[in-house]
């Protein structure tokens, strides 16, 4: 007589209250292979926890997305934002497509050169560039988008130092009816600070001001702030060509469209609710179609599009380390993979799915990384199989900021793989190992012996 | 482990302890281990049992059982 599967034995407590008229979640579904590769012979080659990408979606997205803007409005053009996820064959995956890169720090914009990105197609944002990096920049007429007024005026001075004019943009930040406001970047529209930057740009000899910039927010889950600050840029640019005669050659949106992730405290779930590309940038396209640009000046569109465009590309690989009771009765599971490299973890309800085939049935769980510290919980409550030790999940959505972010504590970053568009799964960052850790360490002499 | 005499089980595992109005689900293999239970069958017979008709070896039966009856002691579903 063949005998029965097991499956750990499970009772739990039925609580009668609201339900989602939406039903259930659907994380007891089992997805066991990325791209046609088997999630477990993956673990088998390159070990667990792992981050896996998918080429084919990474591509799937951008082309997607570029095809929504270009349909829409005749001059766009993405910047892939680095800071996003800056692996090296992630970015070349992007510029391949066409995307020129948006880098926020010098090692950025080192790794796009490096990448192979003309420099005149590397737009540098954000606030912390030194005098050598402006310098650089200006140097390579990479388009430079000035924060502060403090940036403004050392611009002018390297200018000078330089003997010729530098291309800039200005970024602009303002009320787009989603709050808080995001008012740290740039300059402020609404109280006139943005115009007294353009002021001072188009009447200085050194500066040439060619585009204007912003970044509203990240996650924006409301396309209509896009057409406001559309909207507001636009009018900008209206009225410097009006007030100066000056073209505005580009106007860049940034970043912020949301991928599919749930946020913590959401109702419903993130593909659920978050806008498509397609709706970004009807609000963004037709506001620029909207503003009263005569056809000859309508500037470019640049977009910095970052999260939504590989988020959902990104696999979290991982393993059952043990399962656990808590004090008050809920189970517990720990896994082999901690926030320490699912930093999005903090802020996102990530899906989580079991890697091989199980029951229907499920239970409640809280799910713990392998940290010994207590803050080290990946979802609060989650209804999965009962797993056992040894058993293999897959976290989706964690191709955006979760490599960049991820910190070497406790336990090393894992290995990270691309799979191509023939499903071959090609590492492109090696498991770090105590070598990596130390590589940069110094010992002085004097604490070179112990004796115990 | 003695589970209390009032307690109902259905065949589709709905258990339903009518001294408190609480109710509760069971997986398959919790739904057979609490009615061979019902059945006034001890921790030895349950073993028994399971290791035969389960691909099952004694240390995850072990393990599982006891964090079973922990949680049907924490549901107040057996007799102390």
């Amino acid at each position: 007589m063949s005998k029965k599967q097991y499956e750990r034995p499970v009772i739990q407590q039925l609580r009668t209250g609201i339900t989602s008229k939406f039903g259930a979640a659907f994380e007891s579904q089992a997805l066991t292979h990325i791209d046609g590769v088997a999630v477990k012979d993956l673990i088998k080659e390159f070990g667990s926890p792992l981050f896996v990408l998918s080429e084919r979606k990474i591509r799937e997205n951008f082309k997607a997305a570029n095809r929504s803007f270009k349909n829409r409005y005749p001059k766009v053009q993405f910047a892939w934002s680095y800071k996003t996820n800056y692996l090296n064959a992630i970015c070349k995956v992007f510029h391949q497509e066409g995307s020129w890169a948006e880098v926020v720090s010098r090692f950025e914009y080192d790794k796009a050169i490096k990448n192979g990105v003309p420099p005149s197609k590397i737009i540098f944002n954000g606030p912390d560039k030194t005098d050598k990096d402006l310098e650089l920049a200006a140097s390579n007429h990479s388009p430079i988008h000035i924060d502060h007024f403090d940036e403004l005026y050392r611009l002018k001075e390297i200018a000078e130092k330089l003997g010729r004019k530098i291309k800039v943009a200005i970024r602009v930040n303002m009320d787009t009816g989603v709050y808080p406001v995001w008012d740290r970047f740039g300059f402020n529209y609404e109280n006139g600070q943005a115009w007294e930057a353009i002021q001072k740009i188009i009447n200085s000899d050194t500066l040439d001001l060619v585009g204007l910039h912003t970044h509203i927010g990240t996650y924006m889950l409301t396309p209509n702030a896009y057409a406001v600050a559309s909207s507001k840029l636009c009018y900008l640019a209206i009225n410097v060509k009006k007030s100066f005669g000056k073209v505005v050659e580009y106007i860049d949106m940034g970043g912020g469209f949301a991928s599919k992730n749930t946020l913590k405290g959401m109702y419903l779930k993130g593909v659920d609710v978050v806008p498509s590309v397609d709706e970004y940038a009807d609000a963004i396209t037709s506001a620029f179609l909207n503003a009263g640009f005569p056809t000859e000046d309508l500037p470019f569109l640049y977009l910095e599009t970052g999260r939504a465009l590989i988020d959902d590309a990104g696999f979290l690989l991982g393993s059952v380390i043990a399962n656990k009771r808590l004090s008050d009765g809920r189970k517990a599971t720990i896994m082999d993979f901690g926030v320490n490299i699912m930093f999005t973890s903090f802020w996102f309800d990530h899906k989580i799915s079991p890697a091989q085939q199980s029951g229907g049935y499920t239970e409640d769980t809280v799910l713990y990384g392998p940290l010994c510290m207590n803050i080290d919980v990946l979802r609060e409550n989650i209804s999965l199989p009962p797993l056992n030790t040894g058993d293999q999940v897959v976290v989706h959505h964690v191709g955006a900021y979760n490599i960049t972010q991820s910190m070497q504590f406790i336990s090393m970053r894992p290995a990270i793989v691309l799979i191509d568009r023939n499903g071959k799964a090609n590492v492109i960052r090696k498991l770090e190992t105590l070598e990596t850790l130390e590589k940069d360490e110094l010992m002085p002499e004097y604490l070179e012996k112990i004796d115990l | 482990m003695k589970l209390k005499r009032n307690i109902a089980i259905s065949d589709s595992g709905f258990v339903f302890n009518p001294s408190t109005g609480d109710s509760y689900s069971l997986n398959p293999v919790g739904l057979e281990i609490l009615t061979l239970a019902k059945a006034q069958k001890n921790k030895d017979e349950i073993r028994q049992y399971m290791l035969d008709n389960y691909l099952l070896d004694l240390d995850t039966f072990e393990k599982d059982f006891d964090d079973f009856a922990n949680m049907l002691d924490h549901f107040n579903l057996i007799e102390k």
